[in-house]
């Protein structure tokens, strides 16, 4: 008995969205098996995240909160993967972007007391452009000598973290534990919780800022993607680079925009997550956003306003997540939904036959 | 001639074998004498290939029977065909380009069996190769041979495993007239050790001349099963293969040329491994006029063409109505006025996955109606392509089908259609009727002349010397990245050509070889 | 901190390189690219640990790790070569795959340092030789020699012999290994699983021999990522992988050593332990392997070698267009 695939000519419109759920569905599925196997209880587990996760308007927000860094993150994923172009690094750039951001008020590069109106956006440059600048190398390497990016991009992961915990562990470090000084008030991001005087629902919804930055970067890529010059050069280069080649494309020079733009997204979510969570930097201050935004790109199929909606799922897990034991199934679940996604894509491309004759290789 | 021995080398009845959305074999039955060279004769698509895919074992057939000397036999891959003596060249080479010869023709044996011995199966391939009449060094890499060398290697594997019947799909395709002649000396030499060949082919005069017995296939079906050539005519063939008189009525008529729009002056370029591709080629094509650029595989006419489209990096000029665009982006060749309809129509001359609107828009994203400022105005884009697609006829659900759904034929349509739209001045059309239908080719050549008519210099470059003799107004050969010799079409002899084609010289004139334009 | 020790040192920590980048040559050379070799060392690496903390016997360790790596790698495989998924998205699936389920598995395993471990030795005679005796034969780990070993043969086998004839003729032109009636499919599994055992077994390598110990994502900490950049360096040649991997070996060592020292030269170490300076040592291994893939794509680009043709694609018959 053989297995053949067929290319699948005539599927209808919502055939891919069914599908990838569906795929979804069976990673969970499959996860709630291995933790049965390993002596948990995945009814609980599962039963906890949700409750977890979505249970009161207070979770909720917690979700979102969590939700704020991986659809930044991810969208900085999904643009490069629009073009093809593996940026694992993604988990780095964050980590600088976080860097940049704190440098503003530790380093100091601006003075004590200077209001938030110049703070505020002068850490999203500058996380901004940390990530950017550590888009542009990978980038740059990539096109102009032809180098892997996937493991240029890896490699810095692991630089910018030592970068990080040179920092934090260093110079900046308060008493000699692993964290800076707290940012004073100015360098905080409005959350929903600063309106509690005047709006007494809001009182302990964290829910920051950076949740509008992310819900407008989608909404500028997804216009930029599918309306512009620039997004349709990005979609036929990713298809097919020979054909854009043809059509007159710069690609080197796209590949080298393209990175850095990804890297500066990654690094304002740092930044994000900085200003807006944790108001002070720390060595984990990422519990591996960056790899997570890889599985939700995935997930989204590179479409921004899916990437929102992939990032609060994810989001819950790791707020979740924390609690359940083993601890690493949320890592695991991860693991399982890219196989199922990556299967699941067999099956938009190809209807599946079984052949009873020995046809093929 | 030999007298048909009663049982037939190898027979087949009755094999049907269907694809996706096509029926390649209808109820076909084949024989094949031994010692005979029996040529299968059909337009592209017509099921040829599949036929004798089955009979090598590479598809299993729906149904249908295979005798060999009279036993049926059922062949479950391309390894039990080859041990029962049956082989196959193929027409696109299945050879490691990285390794040697001699590691080529050792693939896949039994012999030896673990541990390799370079210096003593050179040593007998090399014997073997002598034994036959062809010429190739067993040490040599598969990249650094020629098209006809490959070839040679590939007939070699097969004889080295001891095929007695050998089945070769197209294998003209890719060589010059006396190449061909060297290879159908080579083949009768190895009927008369009473070995059988079917050999593929569209080319009508050349089945005439060299095969014993003629099949033709038509969708599927065979409609003239093994008859001689004595019996039938070109006309005849070329009927039972399409259907209905094939004599292409182009009207080429003559016109004079005006300005010249492309002038090319002693370009040389580097090919993908880096070795030298142009050494110095110049020409000039005038508005209104058809350059055929005759080539065999390999010799530098494919990269003339991305030099000419600003695809390729190259020394020397090259001016598009008096402006250099060598070495400038590509954007500048569209800027310019320029069609490139490339040789590669779903690598590079569409994005398979993006939609026929977003192909069909790839020349003209940049300016207005279609930009507007930064962004593509969706509104004029999808009437553009609609206007396209109705105009040119291209078969598809919508324009919002995948590129990667459509046909050859209709593919070439949509390139085509995007390339002329724009009323371009210069037209490079490279290999633009391959793998075409009859219909297919009959639509390119009208849209050549056509074009021509209204004023474009067209750069044709094909393999199918027809073709070129049919529409070019000069003919330029190509060898080794030099214009070896230019032809105004009256003058054109498809002897001296295929000479020139393969590096001889007519009459051993010893002058250089320009185009004919520097000679005005 | 004498070269000698750290020479040593860097082939034993090496070795874990070896096995890891050997084993994706051939997946490699096959055409398969495996991006999830980090995922099947820990998978190795917690598998043999484990094992070899209930059975008392680290061999047994070492088989269930190269089990546990080459079992994973299947998944891999059948995504690849049957389903033709997308090779990259697939290996860093199989990483995060890898990753999580060691975690899961090595929850709560104590990082006992005391497990059984594998025997060193030193090789009578040859450790008599100045300067390669004491670095390269003694008291090594017994999975050093096998590594010692393993170049050559790996080597051998590629280059030398007719089934390596084969495997590099399914991953330079697929289509002509079928032509030939070579199982393309079947050699990709079989050399994908190769990887996998070899992964496996770079796992049971850290926490069997040179780092005994399990310490969660660390045990690792990025190595299988080096392994694979090692592979373009060493441009697909055991030969020049295993000198990569000695390299890397010795600046990993280098790293952990310098910071034991308290003065260089007449002047403070400003690397040595405790101080912050040491995170930019950290980094060293990182920035080289960037290095190492910059100069091997230079160098394939120039000499006009390079991958194996066919790596990253997945093998469909008949797509030639006949």
């Amino acid at each position: 008995m053989h297995l053949r695939l067929e290319p699948r000519i005539d599927a209808p419109r919502w055939f891919t969205a069914v599908v990838t759920l569906g795929a979804l569905a069976f990673a969970l599925v499959l996860s709630g098996l291995i933790i049965w196997l390993v002596g948990g209880d995945p009814v609980k587990s599962f039963g906890h995240i949700v409750v977890a996760a979505f249970g009161s308007v207070g979770v909720i927000s917690d979700t979102l909160v969590k939700a704020t860094p991986l659809i930044l993150t991810g969208l900085a994923c999904s643009l490069a993967f629009r073009m093809r172009l593996w940026n694992i690094g993604a988990e780095g750039q964050f980590l600088l972007g976080a860097w940049g951001a704190s440098a503003v008020v530790l380093a100091p590069i601006l003075p004590a007391g200077t209001p938030a109106i110049v703070v505020i956006p002068a850490m999203m440059l500058a996380g901004a452009a940390a990530g950017g600048l550590w888009g542009f190398i990978p980038g740059v390497l990539r096109a102009r000598l032809g180098v892997n990016e996937i493991i240029t991009t890896l490699m810095l992961n692991y630089v910018a973290l030592f970068w990080l915990e040179f920092w934090v562990f260093g110079p900046w470090s308060k008493g000699g534990f692993p964290e800076t000084e707290p940012f004073p008030p100015e360098a905080w991001l409005p959350r929903l919780t600063d309106f509690a005087a005047s709006f007494p629902l809001l009182g302990g919804l964290t829910v920051h800022l950076g949740l509008i930055f992310g819900i407008v970067v989608a909404t500028i890529m997804w216009i930029a993607l599918e309306r512009t010059r620039w997004g349709y050069e990005i979609r036929l280069i990713g298809d097919s680079p020979r054909a854009a080649r043809y059509a007159g494309i710069d690609i080197n020079r796209k590949i080298i925009v393209v990175f850095v733009i990804s890297g500066a997204l990654a690094g304002l979510g740092g930044m994000s997550e900085v200003a807006g969570v944790v108001h002070g930097l720390q060595d984990r201050i990422s519990p591996g956003y960056g790899f997570t935004a890889i599985i939700i790109a995935y997930l989204a199929r590179f479409g921004p306003f899916r990437v929102i909606l992939a990032s609060i799922l994810f989001g819950a897990l790791i707020l979740a997540g924390r609690e359940i034991q083993p601890s690493g199934v949320p890592a695991m679940i991860q693991g399982i939904v890219l196989f199922a996604l990556v299967g699941s894509d067999v099956l938009i491309r190809y209807r599946i036959r079984f052949d009873r004759r020995l046809a093929t290789a | 001639m030999t007298s048909p021995a009663p049982v037939p080398a190898l027979e087949a009845r009755g094999i049907v074998k269907a694809f996706p959305g096509v029926l390649a074999n209808d109820e076909v039955d084949f024989d094949l004498r031994r010692g005979e060279i029996h040529a299968l004769l059909g337009e592209n698509g017509a099921g040829k290939s599949t036929l004798v895919n089955v009979l090598a074992g590479l598809h299993r057939p729906d149904a249908g029977e295979i005798r060999l000397d009279g036993q049926p036999i059922v062949f479950g891959s391309p390894k039990d065909a080859i041990a029962a003596g049956l082989g196959m060249v193929h027409q696109h080479f299945t050879l490691v380009p990285s390794q040697t010869v001699t590691d080529n023709v050792l693939l896949g044996l039994s012999e030896p069996r673990f541990w390799l011995r370079p210096g003593r199966s050179e040593a007998e391939i090399g014997r073997l190769a002598a034994r036959f009449g062809l010429r190739v060094d067993p040490r040599a890499k598969i990249w650094q041979l020629s098209v006809g060398e490959q070839q040679r290697v590939e007939i070699l594997k097969l004889l080295y495993r001891g095929a007695r019947i050998l089945i070769m799909d197209e294998p003209t395709a890719v060589l010059a007239p006396h190449e061909i002649d060297e290879l159908f000396r080579t083949l009768r030499s190895m009927t008369s050790d009473g070995r059988s060949v079917v050999f593929i082919s569209h080319k009508l005069g050349e089945v005439m001349a060299i095969a014993d017995r003629i099949t033709v296939m038509r969708r599927g079906r065979v409609t003239a099963a093994g008859i001689e050539p004595a019996e039938t005519s070109t006309t005849d063939l070329a009927r039972r293969m399409v259907g209905r008189d094939v004599l292409e009525l182009v009207e080429r008529t003559p016109q004079p040329p005006g300005d010249v729009i492309l002038a090319v002056r002693d370009v040389t370029a580097d090919n993908d491994r880096g070795l030298p591709a142009l050494r110095g080629v110049s020409l000039d094509v005038r508005a209104g006029e058809i350059v055929g650029i005759a080539a065999v595989a390999g010799n530098g006419q494919s990269e003339l063409a991305e030099v000419i489209t600003a695809l390729r990096p190259c020394g020397g000029s090259v001016r598009i109505r008096g402006e250099e665009v060598a070495n400038r982006a590509t954007g500048h060749a569209i800027k310019h006025g320029v069609a490139h309809v490339p040789e590669d129509r779903t690598g590079v001359g569409s994005s398979p996955n993006l939609s026929l609107a977003d192909n069909l828009i790839m020349k003209r994203y940049r300016e207005p109606p279609i930009a507007r400022g930064w962004f593509i105005d969706d509104t004029a884009a999808r009437g553009l392509a609609q206007g396209l697609k109705d105009a040119h006829a291209i078969a598809a659900p919508s324009i919002d089908t995948e590129a990667r759904l459509l046909s050859g034929g209709n593919l070439q349509r949509l390139i085509f259609a995007r390339e002329i739209d724009s009323g371009p001045r210069l037209i490079v059309a490279v290999q633009p009727t391959r793998g075409l239908d009859v219909g297919a080719i009959e639509s390119v050549h009208r849209i050549l002349l056509e074009r021509r008519a209204a004023g474009a210099a067209i750069v044709l470059i094909s393999e199918e010397l027809d073709e070129i003799l049919s529409l070019s107004d000069r003919v330029d050969i190509m060898f080794e990245g030099r214009i070896a010799g230019s032809f105004p079409a009256e003058t054109a002899d498809i002897h001296e050509i295929g000479l020139l084609m393969t590096g001889g010289r007519p009459g051993g004139d010893d002058a250089v070889p320009t185009s004919a334009t520097q000679a005005r | 901190m004498d070269p000698t020790t750290i020479l040593a040192a860097g082939v034993a920590s090496g070795t874990i390189l070896l096995f890891a980048a050997i084993g994706e040559i051939f997946a490699e050379r096959s055409g398969v690219l495996n991006l999830g070799v980090e995922g099947m060392m820990l998978i190795g690496a917690v598998a043999a640990f484990s094992i070899a903390l209930t059975t008392g016997n680290p061999w047994l360790g070492v088989a269930a790790a190269m089990l546990a790596g080459g079992l994973l790698s299947l998944v891999h495989g059948v995504m690849t070569i049957h389903l033709r998924a997308d090779q990259v998205v697939s290996g860093l699936a199989l990483t995060f795959l890898g990753t999580g389920l060691a975690r899961v598995l090595g929850e709560g395993l104590s990082s006992a340092r005391d497990v059984a471990q594998l025997p060193h030795l030193t090789i009578p005679l040859v450790s008599g030789v100045p300067i390669l005796g004491p670095i390269f034969f003694t008291d090594q780990s017994v999975l050093v020699y096998l590594g010692y070993a393993l170049v050559p043969l790996a080597w051998l086998w590629i280059g030398r012999t007719r089934p390596g004839l084969h495997l590099r003729a399914v991953g330079e032109a697929p289509a002509a290994a079928d032509a030939q009636g070579i199982g393309v499919y079947r050699t990709r599994y079989v050399y994908v699983f190769v990887g996998g055992l070899l992964a496996g077994l770079a796992g049971a390598t850290i926490t069997l021999a040179i780092y005994p110990g399990w310490f969660g994502d660390q045990t690792v900490n990025g190595r299988g990522w080096i392994a694979v950049g090692l592979v373009i360096f060493a441009q697909w040649s055991p030969l020049r992988a295993a000198f990569g991997a000695v390299l890397f070996g010795a600046i990993f060592r280098f790293v952990i050593d310098i910071q034991g020292v308290d003065v260089i030269l007449g002047f403070e170490n400003p690397f040595r332990a405790g101080h912050s300076a040491t995170f930019f040592l950290d980094m060293l291994p990182y920035l080289m392997v960037i290095l190492v893939v910059v100069i091997g794509s230079r160098e394939a680009v120039r000499k006009r070698v390079g991958a194996p043709a066919a790596l990253g694609r997945p093998y469909v018959r008949g797509e030639r267009g006949a």
